[in-house]
């Protein structure tokens, strides 16, 4: 096993998932809430399921909300998921009211368009940029931003209704609508990369 | 729009992977963590383990499937049966289920609903709903394993079931399950039309038309066991011929 990855639980999130898959790629994996600790980790992963606002309550106790903040501006490795990658932007629709990290300057939306909500299952992400392959990932989400978020992150998009940033990633720091834990091959190809060259 | 897709359901009872008609006159069908794994290599999109044995002494059998199972599967995981508290979802959402499926205890406390889904989300609040024809058109819902009617209808309790935080209705067709005559599609209908989160049609399945029946009947993924089990057919078969017949799944 290689050094411990150090994943923030927000709470609400099941983080089982993560952790099995962070060690069939040969790291395991420790529980904190501890600032400082996320402050000098070498990779930090942000899970999350559940409602925006709860996540934001158990970030902004204790200084959790800084610490990542700072480590995304840093460039420090650092995996946001699902509802962490959406408590990166500014705002969200299912929880009016709550601010979020802020580093994405857009607000997280609910699908419509006479979809299925919550989208449950597999699509297909297309990365705008080679090398990036299109593939198979799967989501479990009720709500998704739609618009770029910001100037140097580079995206990836899916469909469900309207197109929806499926991921965007800025040197070390990778932020995925979807969940990689629980996407088969390419989803583990994904947390190797950055697992491996820190890069996302 | 998200793929359809093709869930092999592992009833496992102290756990071993069991199969019988009408929940009744239970086989065993194998080792839960092979079989998930199995099915995983197959294509399948999800796996979903219910504990059909699950009693408040039996429970952490679940448990251990689930964390037996979460170690080497990289897709999702969807585990009922038994699961009567928020509590007790938590407990099987850490060993490494990523929904729970909620049944009889939702009839009797829907409440524990909105307490899932608050806590957890709605998309790991999976409504599981074991439906019995009583006139053409009308259904009700019956729990303990088909033994007690409740007089709700389905279609109104899905429809309760959701507004109070459920996140995909497993829509399971007492008079189908286990016979192999084919989904009820009309249940199908009744409920995919009168929910927004995605409808998971379950029981009685057998031939390729019933999946894509079901599929185009607005059934956003199909549920199946013995004819995984049994080899009837394999999860990539399933697939090849859905998507020979132009629905869009996960090759």
């Amino acid at each position: 096993m290689s050094a411990a990855v150090l994943v923030v639980p927000t709470g609400t999130a099941n983080l089982a998932s993560v952790e099995a898959a962070l060690a069939r790629a040969g790291h395991a994996a420790t529980r904190t809430v501890d600032p400082d600790a996320v402050r000098r980790a070498e990779r930090v992963v942000l899970p999350g399921v559940g409602t925006f606002a709860a996540a934001m309550d158990r970030l902004l106790r204790g200084g959790l909300a800084e610490a990542l903040v700072e480590r995304i501006a840093d460039d420090r490795p650092t995996l946001a998921i699902c509802v962490g990658m959406q408590v990166l932007a500014r705002a969200s629709e299912e929880s009016p009211g709550v601010d979020g990290l802020g580093v994405f300057p857009v607000t997280v939306r609910r699908f419509d368009g006479g979809v299925r909500v919550p989208q449950i299952g597999w699509n297909v992400i297309q990365p705008e940029d080679a090398p990036r392959e299109p593939g198979w990932v799967y989501f479990a989400n009720s709500y998704a931003m739609f618009d770029p978020p910001g100037d140097g992150w580079r995206l990836a998009w899916a469909t469900h209704g309207r197109r929806f940033v499926a991921a965007a990633s800025r040197g070390a720091v990778l932020a995925c609508q979807f969940h990689p834990e629980l996407s088969g091959r390419y989803g583990a190809d994904r947390i190797e990369r950055w697992l491996g060259r820190g890069a996302a | 729009m998200s793929a359809r897709r093709i869930l092999p359901c592992l009833d496992v009872d102290a756990g071993r992977v069991v199969k019988g008609i009408r929940f009744q006159g239970l086989r065993d069908a194998g080792d839960p963590r092979e079989r998930a794994l199995l099915y995983q290599d197959q294509g399948a999109d999800e796996i979903v383990v219910l504990d059909v044995s699950a009693t408040p002494q039996g429970r952490d059998h679940g448990v251990e499937v689930t964390r037996r199972i979460r170690d080497a599967l990289s897709i999702p995981l969807t585990v009922g049966g038994g699961v009567r508290t928020a509590d007790d979802a938590a407990r099987l959402l850490d060993s490494g289920a990523d929904k729970v499926a909620l049944n009889t205890a939702a009839v009797l406390d829907p409440a524990l609903l909105d307490r899932l889904a608050a806590r957890f989300g709605a998309q790991c609040t999976i409504l599981a709903v074991d439906a019995r024809a009583t006139s053409p058109g009308r259904y009700e819902v019956v729990v303990r394993s088909g033994r007690d009617g409740t007089g709700r209808d389905v279609v109104d309790w899905t429809r309760e079931a959701t507004a109070r935080g459920a996140g995909e209705i497993l829509l399971t067709s007492w008079d189908r399950d286990g016979t192999r005559e084919g989904y009820d599609l009309d249940l199908i209908r009744a409920v995919a039309s009168a929910v927004e989160v995605p409808v998971i049609a379950s029981g009685g399945a057998d031939r390729i038309e019933h999946f894509r029946d079901a599929l185009d009947a607005g059934a956003d993924a199909v549920l199946a066991a013995s004819v995984f089990h049994d080899g009837n057919w394999t999860v990539s078969s399933v697939k090849q011929a859905l998507l020979a017949s132009g629905i869009e799944v996960r090759p």
